[in-house]
Formats: structure tokens, C-alpha cells, sequence
């Protein structure tokens, strides 16, 4: 499974839209069937080619949201209004229709149920859909390793796999929410951007030498891995994903 | 902090394109400082090319420029990579 998703050279291929569905307001999920697909590794991404009539080529990088699952891909897109990829991917794709993939890549920014726990993810915004894939990967093989995620989104109707991640809490799993911009009415939890003190509380402590896992906005991997290794957490068992405002 | 700074993990398909092997897992050690991070950790900036530099002293690690059908490397501060065999 890991050499068959590490090795080889990248060729792009198509990609066929299958399905998608609206996350937040601003956020959808495309679900993709990818032929002869190899499989993946929770925290993986893909590039995505797009190539206009004229010849012009936009790539960017998607990370997956789905454990590896025969040939399907699922990948969570957050429509940034002056993009030149990510609206034509929330707007414009419909069932059947075809761009160009190329992946999985990535070995750095991955999870595997073996490592155990305890897991901590951090996610700023979109960045959960990497973590995502760690979470559900996690429910998939039935693993025990006790994971929190903490996750860090403007308001309540922006939280991106909001119900999914209602279900899945408990049982090992902790979820647990900051909203920085608005809360609702009686909102009892985090209403602050993630800093050390809310880190030292949501857990696991440095003690226990959990993976870490934070993805997200450079400025939120920068705040929070700073935060962490403040904390006392090893900077070796911190690993980060950024993703910048060129991408979109 | 510069917020246009992005990781190691953008670059990830890139240099799987070029070394045809997932390489953000690979070790690199920066020639500067000594220190030794995986790829896909290290700092990487977007411009007429990329450039990966070292998370902890900031020295230039690595230069990737696509010229059409050719990539072009440049590692000036790199003094190796530890790539799984």
C-alpha cells in the first residue's frame, strides 16, 4: 500500500466528477473516480491541471478528504472569489464531466493507523481536509488511537464537515471547536483564534508525545506550531501543511 | 512570517515529477546550519521559480525554475538528501 502510493513517476491523468456536495457556503466537496487510481495515504494531496481553450494552464494542489477507497477521490474545494481554479471546480464541474489529476503525492504530512496515538490535528479553515482524511481513515480501520482535533473556523456555518464530525466525536475522538469571528447564540466553547492556552487545555500534553498535525493559512501553521513548541511539545512531532493565498 | 511563504508540501508533485520518488519525506541537511528537516518542511517561496530555503536559519537551500520541457535545480545550500531507498 505506502510503495504503491510513494513510488514512480507522476503522469496526469482524468479525473471524472461523480458527485459533489456543498459543505459551507463557500466550500464543496467533488467526489472523482480516477482510473487505475493506486490508492492513498491519509494526508496525501493531488495537483489539479486545468487548460483553457487557449491553451493556458492553471495547476494547483487539492488535498484528499477521503481514506483511500478504491477509485474514488474525494477532494474538498473552498471557493476563493478572485481564484482561477477553485470557482470553475465549485461552479462550473457537473457529474461526468472531466479535468486532469496527477498524485497521490506527498509523504511527509501523512497518518497511518499503525503510528497509534495519541493524535492531535489542528486545523485553520479548509486546512481540516487533510486531517479530515486522518479522522475518517481512523472510523474506516476501527483504530482505537485516542485523536483530538481542534478546529479553528470563522463562524458556526463555516466549519467545514460540521455534522459528519458531530457524529464521529467520541469514542477516542475529540472534536473541539474555536470560532474566531462570530458564535451563536449561548456558544459555550472557544471564541478566539487557537494560542497556547487553548492548546495546553483541548491536549494531549507534550508528556504524552503525541503527532501533531497542523494544517491551515501560513499564518495559523506559523501561530500554532510556534505555540505548540512553546508548550514543550517536540518540533520533530510537529508536522505542518501551509497553503498560501497564491493557491485558489 | 512572511504569509506567501508556503512548505515543502507544495512542491511535493513537482519533484516527484522530476526525481520520480515522493521526496517530502526525504532528509535534507542545510549546509548552513547543520540542521536536517524533512522536505516537506522546509520553507518554500513562490516567484519566477522556487525557492526552498532552511525553517531554521533561513540559508538557500534549493532552486527549481521550469524552463518549458526542462526543469532546472539548483542546490547551493544543501549538503545532502536523504531519499528512501
Amino acid at each position: 500500500m505506502e510503495g504503491a502510493a510513494v513510488l514512480g513517476r507522476l503522469t496526469w491523468q482524468p479525473a471524472t466528477v461523480v458527485d459533489s456536495s456543498v459543505e459551507t457556503a463557500r466550500v464543496k466537496t467533488i467526489g472523482f473516480d480516477v482510473e487505475g487510481w493506486p490508492g492513498h495515504r491519509a494526508g496525501q494531496h493531488v495537483d489539479i491541471r486545468l487548460t483553457a481553450e487557449d491553451g493556458y494552464v492553471a495547476e494547483r494542489s487539492y488535498s484528499i478528504a477521503s481514506p483511500a477507497q478504491s477509485t474514488r477521490v474525494d477532494l474538498t474545494v473552498e471557493r476563493l472569489d478572485d481564484g482561477e481554479v477553485s470557482p470553475y471546480l465549485t461552479d462550473e464541474l457537473r457529474a461526468g464531466d472531466q479535468i486532469e489529476l496527477r498524485g497521490p503525492v506527498g509523504g511527509y504530512f501523512v497518518w497511518e493507523p499503525s503510528q497509534g496515538g495519541p493524535v492531535l490535528l489542528a486545523g485553520g479553515g479548509s486546512g481540516v481536509v487533510p486531517l479530515m482524511a486522518m479522522v475518517r481513515l481512523r472510523a474506516a480501520t476501527g483504530r482505537d488511537a485516542e485523536m483530538r482535533l481542534l478546529l479553528s473556523s470563522r463562524g458556526w456555518d463555516d466549519v467545514i464537515y460540521r455534522d459528519e464530525l458531530e457524529r464521529l466525536d467520541g469514542g477516542g475522538l475529540t472534536v473541539v471547536h474555536a470560532l474566531t469571528r462570530s458564535q451563536p447564540p449561548g456558544w459555550t466553547g472557544f471564541a478566539r483564534r487557537v494560542d497556547p492556552e487553548m492548546l495546553a487545555e483541548v491536549g494531549p500534553s507534550p508528556a504524552e508525545r503525541p503527532d501533531v498535525y497542523v494544517c491551515g493559512p501560513t499564518p495559523f501553521v506559523e501561530a500554532v506550531a510556534e505555540a505548540l513548541v512553546q508548550l514543550g511539545h517536540e518540533p520533530r512531532q510537529v508536522k505542518t501543511e501551509r497553503f498560501g493565498p497564491t493557491g485558489g | 512570517m512572511d504569509s506567501l511563504m508556503l512548505d515543502g508540501n507544495a512542491v511535493a508533485g513537482l519533484l516527484q515529477e522530476v526525481f520520480a520518488v515522493e521526496m517530502t519525506a526525504a532528509i535534507g541537511t542545510c549546509a548552513g546550519c547543520g540542521a536536517s528537516e524533512p522536505v516537506g518542511a522546509v520553507h518554500v517561496y513562490r516567484g519566477a521559480g522556487i525557492v526552498l530555503r532552511c525553517p531554521h536559519c533561513d540559508n538557500l537551500l534549493a532552486k527549481v525554475v521550469k524552463d518549458g520541457p526542462r526543469v532546472w535545480l539548483a542546490f547551493p545550500g544543501l549538503r545532502t538528501l536523504a531519499v528512501a531507498a
